[in-house]
């Protein structure tokens, strides 16, 4: 058990700059990975645990080199190894899960062809014998119908199931250590969940040591033995895996831990100040003396070294680590936010929205004849009121960003309406709205690298909206700018940048600033935190609930994370296949999850607890669109009762804490059945 | 899948009938009428009377547009002007002729081009791709008129190894033609191979970047075997259709270089029969150029579809 397989000796890998100055990127790494161990590393994007991964298969990305150092693999150094050495390592000593399985396997090449590759190269059996094996390893890795699978093509399985076609080729050449690169982070929350299992299994099935890179901690979580935590190039600490969640003595870890949103906990995370350092610009102290509230000037002009607790078996990158030993309980704790007044008024209503994406062809048109009868959306019945944040979760395919589209009068609906202050009837038409109706709706899109015009500076991007809404000129438009950087907590220098001088957070928070340059009365928040790291995440959150908070707005809330949604959201609608199921008070749908779905949701969120295991209650099928009749979730509902659901939608029942929902079950049955 | 190629061929025979009223329409509203241009000075009274009957110029426009399509679709152009010979027996060597340097070219130049490519893509920024770059990027540069005639100038005139303009009796064999070809055949690769090269190398290096690539290796592919099975029929795929458009110019446009060398293909009978103002070629011409173009992308295009496995099960789903 105790047989270290790879070791990775002080090794620094780096790159040269324009200027001709080596810059690093990973900085003096040292680790070993025992037999049969599941180490996690994990840290935020930037921190370079994706090119220590690659680098413990003896691969650097290019571009990079290695400065320093060594990667021993059974104490031969991988980096020293020729091309054809190193082809019989891969693949048959270690072997690869990639992060997007969808762009990893070859468009052009048959799922068979491709695992059949890997067992050609790394086993000796014959034709027939490696045809059994591919049904084998398929049926390993719970594919469904694992003879035809093998004749299918990469894009025509759902990402869970390409993720598992990885899993599979990986386990062809009977690999001694397993890493992986962010495996789940494209998927869906419960097919996340399905394949972490199936990876947990595997790794105690077989024995095989797993390396499992991700900035996901709640994955991390789930499937490791021993952590390795980096920031800026560095092992800041590193430890057993339960040590390391529960009692962080690194200021960061600690920090990281507490800006995540937990589903249990009510209320916004904590931020950390400022960002990750660029490479390269760190000279002398520690690479965290910015954003810690533990540092002293002792840190500001010293490195701390990596140093071994005894007692925790933990290694440490800290001078003050001793002051967050046995402070552990502040973990679990929040920001309350301000809740609304109730008694507010309506601000937008939805009435029986149905929204498709079925092109009208051109005969149908003709005679006027509707010819989707199963559209995207259908039957979307929500009523929203001023101040409050309503969240939209589901996982991908659920209508949710439709939803937002059509609010936004970017995608026009098919039924129903959508009536804004005072009943008035919004056109789902963009053209025909009026210059004000543009103004009081605006939207904050995914991803601030696409939504911000890369050649404006953040003075003519929030500049924009200004002129356009308000007319105004000159000094005033100025005032107004540098008002808006400072609800947004950006300084006013920050005017003259470009969109590429800001980092993922920054640019995010321009986004919110641009949107609140037109005053709005809504903002629709497509996703906004998604691709940010979880401590700048936090920071996103807390200044959208303060905004709200200041100036009375309203958030209509697309997000596929449900702990970011419990901690800013007032009232939660859960959507599967464009099919409302379930809507209520965030809190009660989250204490009280009624609708099967729901259920099924929030039991397979990963939280970053070895001690929470998340609960699998349905397979994780993929539904292409949703069914002719009945209820939506008939397909994968672990409560089904029979025809009914198949046949007759169901009706909608209100619980006594306030949540709707949409189930053939009586409400309060749906609630002693899950106790 | 059927339907979709019954679909396309559809799609192509209304752009022909589109290009053939687009031609007919243009000839029509240029001044004067194809006697009076024919006959020039002499255009009056009873020869012009006669011109018009015999061309039957006295009909209305549209029953004259009828009965030419009729023709056409039955494989007839009618008769030159100038030579007052069937069209059919005008085009017969030319087209010919056309194929020949065609063939010869993209036998030559498309392998070449593919190969020159993938050269430069594999071994980017190092010494084989500068140098093949260098001299792609210098040939694209410089236009085929320059070219040709350098060519004519230093191999045909100082050097004197190759005539340097074709004169091809019509009955010659296809070992004479060969010897007379090889001038104008270099003079179109060098354009059209460094042009494809050129796509060929960023599409190349493009896959070679991406994520199943980099798996691939680390999965413990061996370089060429990774090369030849994961990246370059992805690579090359995009390729076809440009592939596609480099057949039609050569087979139709390929005019300087025609005319340059003297070649008697169809290049240089476009040119000539709007020199001579031979209405009745020009206008077959427009039509079976355009033919070419249609018929070569909608093979390049079912190509495509066989080959992306993608866009088939796509096209078997709906």
């Amino acid at each position: 058990m105790n047989e270290i397989i790879e070791s990775v000796k002080n090794l620094s890998i780096g790159f040269n700059s324009q200027k001709g100055k080596q810059i690093s990127i990973l900085r003096n790494v040292s680790t070993n990975i025992k037999k049969g161990e599941t180490v996690g590393i994990v840290g935020e994007s930037g921190s370079g645990k994706s090119t220590l991964a690659l680098a413990m298969m003896g691969y650097i990305k290019q571009g990079l080199f290695p400065l320093k150092g060594e990667c021993l693999f059974k104490s031969e150094d991988l980096l020293k190894m020729s091309s054809r050495q190193l082809e019989k390592i891969r693949g048959r000593k270690i072997a690869m899960i990639p992060q997007n399985a969808g762009q990893a396997l070859t468009p052009n090449l048959k799922i068979g062809y491709q695992i059949d590759e890997a067992l050609r190269l790394h086993t000796d059996l014959n034709k027939t014998e490696r045809d059994k094996k591919i049904s084998e390893l398929l049926n390993k890795v719970r594919l469904p119908s694992p003879e035809t699978m093998a004749f299918r093509y990469p894009h025509e399985l759902s990402g869970g199931q390409q993720q598992r076609v990885a899993v599979a080729m990986a386990l062809a050449g009977k690999p001694d250590l397993l890493l992986l690169d962010e495996p789940t982070t494209g998927l869906d929350v419960t097919t996340q969940a399905h394949v972490l299992e199936l990876l947990r299994f595997i790794a105690k099935d077989t024995g095989t040591s797993m390396i499992y890179v991700s900035h996901d901690l709640g994955a991390i979580a789930q499937v490791s033995d021993r952590i390795v935590v980096m920031y800026a190039g560095e092992i800041v600490l590193e430890g057993p895996a339960r040590k390391i969640l529960k009692e962080p003595i690194h200021p960061y870890t600690y920090g990281l831990l507490k800006s995540i949103p937990k589903l249990s906990l009510a209320g916004l995370p904590a931020s950390m100040p400022g960002s990750q350092p660029q490479p390269g610009s760190i000279n002398e102290g520690c690479s965290f003396y910015d954003r810690c509230n533990l540092a002293t000037d002792h840190c500001k002009k010293n490195s701390p070294d990596l140093e071994h607790i005894k007692e925790l078996d933990t290694n440490v990158r800290c001078f003050n680590h001793k002051e967050l030993i046995n402070q552990n309980n502040n973990l679990q704790t929040s920001i309350t936010k301000k809740s609304n007044n109730s008694e507010a008024i309506e601000v937008l209503k939805l009435k029986d929205v149905s929204i498709s994406y079925a092109k009208q062809k051109f005969f149908d048109q003709l005679l006027n004849k509707i010819s989707d009868q199963n559209p995207t959306v259908k039957d979307i019945n929500i009523d929203i009121k001023k101040g409050e944040t309503i969240a939209l979760v589901g996982e991908s395919g659920s209508g949710k960003s439709t939803i937002l589209k059509s609010i936004a009068g970017l995608l026009k609906t098919k039924d129903g309406q959508i009536k804004f202050e005072n009943d008035r009837l919004l056109s789902s038409d963009l053209k025909m709205r009026n210059p004000n109706d543009l103004r009081a709706i605006q939207l904050i899109f995914q991803n601030p690298d696409e939504s911000l015009n890369p050649n404006h500076t953040v003075e003519q991007i929030l500049s924009q909206p200004l002129k356009l809404y308000f007319n105004l000129s000159g000094e005033e438009l100025k005032k107004n700018i540098i008002d808006l950087l400072k609800k947004v907590r950006l300084g006013e220098f920050y005017m003259s940048r470009y969109p590429r001088q800001l980092s993922g957070g920054e640019k995010q928070r321009v986004a919110v600033a641009r949107a609140f340059a037109a005053k709005p009365d809504i903002i629709l928040c497509d996703e906004v935190t998604s691709a940010l790291d979880v401590s700048v995440q936090a920071a996103v959150l807390n200044i959208l609930q303060q905004l709200k908070e200041d100036l009375g707005t309203t958030y209509v809330f697309v997000s596929h994370d449900l702990a970011v949604v419990r901690a800013i959201s007032d009232r939660v609608a859960v959507l599967y296949q464009g099919r409302l199921c379930e809507i209520g008070p965030s809190q009660n749908v989250y204490k009280f999850p009624s609708h099967p779905y729901t259920e099924v949701l929030l039991g397979a969120v990963l939280e970053p607890d070895p001690d929470i295991k998340p609960k699998l209650v349905a397979e994780d099928i993929v539904e292409e669109k949703p069914p002719e009749k009945g209820c939506s979730f008939q397909g994968r509902c672990p409560r089904k009762i029979g025809d009914i659901c198949n046949l007759e939608v169901p009706p909608w029942q209100i619980g006594e804490n306030g949540n709707a929902i949409r189930c053939h079950i009586n409400i309060d049955e749906l609630a002693s059945l899950q106790q | 899948m059927l339907l979709l190629i019954l679909k396309r061929i559809g799609l192509g025979l209304i752009t022909l009938f589109i290009v053939s009223l687009i031609t007919f329409v243009g000839v029509e509203v240029l001044p004067g009428d194809a006697c009076t241009t024919y006959l020039e000075r002499e255009a009056y009274g009873a020869a012009l009377d006669a011109c018009i009957k015999r061309l039957g110029l006295d009909v209305p426009a549209y029953e004259r547009y009828l009965d030419w399509a009729s023709n056409v679709m039955r494989g007839d152009f009618g008769y030159s002007l100038s030579g007052e010979m069937p069209i059919n027996e005008v085009l017969g060597p030319r087209v010919k002729n056309s194929l020949v340097l065609a063939s010869v070219s993209i036998l030559i130049g498309i392998p070449l081009a593919i190969v020159l490519g993938i050269i430069t893509a594999l071994w980017r920024d190092k010494l084989p791709d500068i140098m093949i770059s260098t001299i792609t990027i210098f040939s694209m540069t410089i236009p085929e008129f320059i070219s040709a005639t350098l060519l004519i100038l230093i191999v045909a005139i100082w050097l004197g190894w190759l005539p340097g303009i074709v004169i091809i009796p019509s009955d010659a064999t296809f070992y004479e033609l060969l010897s007379n070809i090889i001038l104008p055949v270099v003079a179109i690769s060098m354009i059209m191979t460094a042009h494809m090269a050129r796509m060929v190398r960023s599409s190349v290096i493009q896959v070679m970047a991406s994520d199943y690539v980099q798996m691939a290796i680390l999965k413990g592919v061996p370089y060429w075997k990774m090369v030849f099975r994961h990246v370059l029929p992805n690579a090359l795929l995009p390729a076809i259709n440009v592939v596609a458009l480099t057949i039609a110019w050569l087979l139709g446009g390929v005019v300087v270089t025609e005319v340059v060398f003297n070649y008697p293909g169809l290049g240089r009978l476009v040119i000539e029969s709007i020199s001579n103002r031979d209405l009745p070629v020009v206008q077959a011409l427009a039509i079976i150029l355009a033919s070419i173009y249609v018929g070569i992308n909608l093979i390049a295009d079912l190509m495509t579809l066989m080959l992306n496995p993608r866009l088939k099960s796509l096209q078997i789903r709906k």
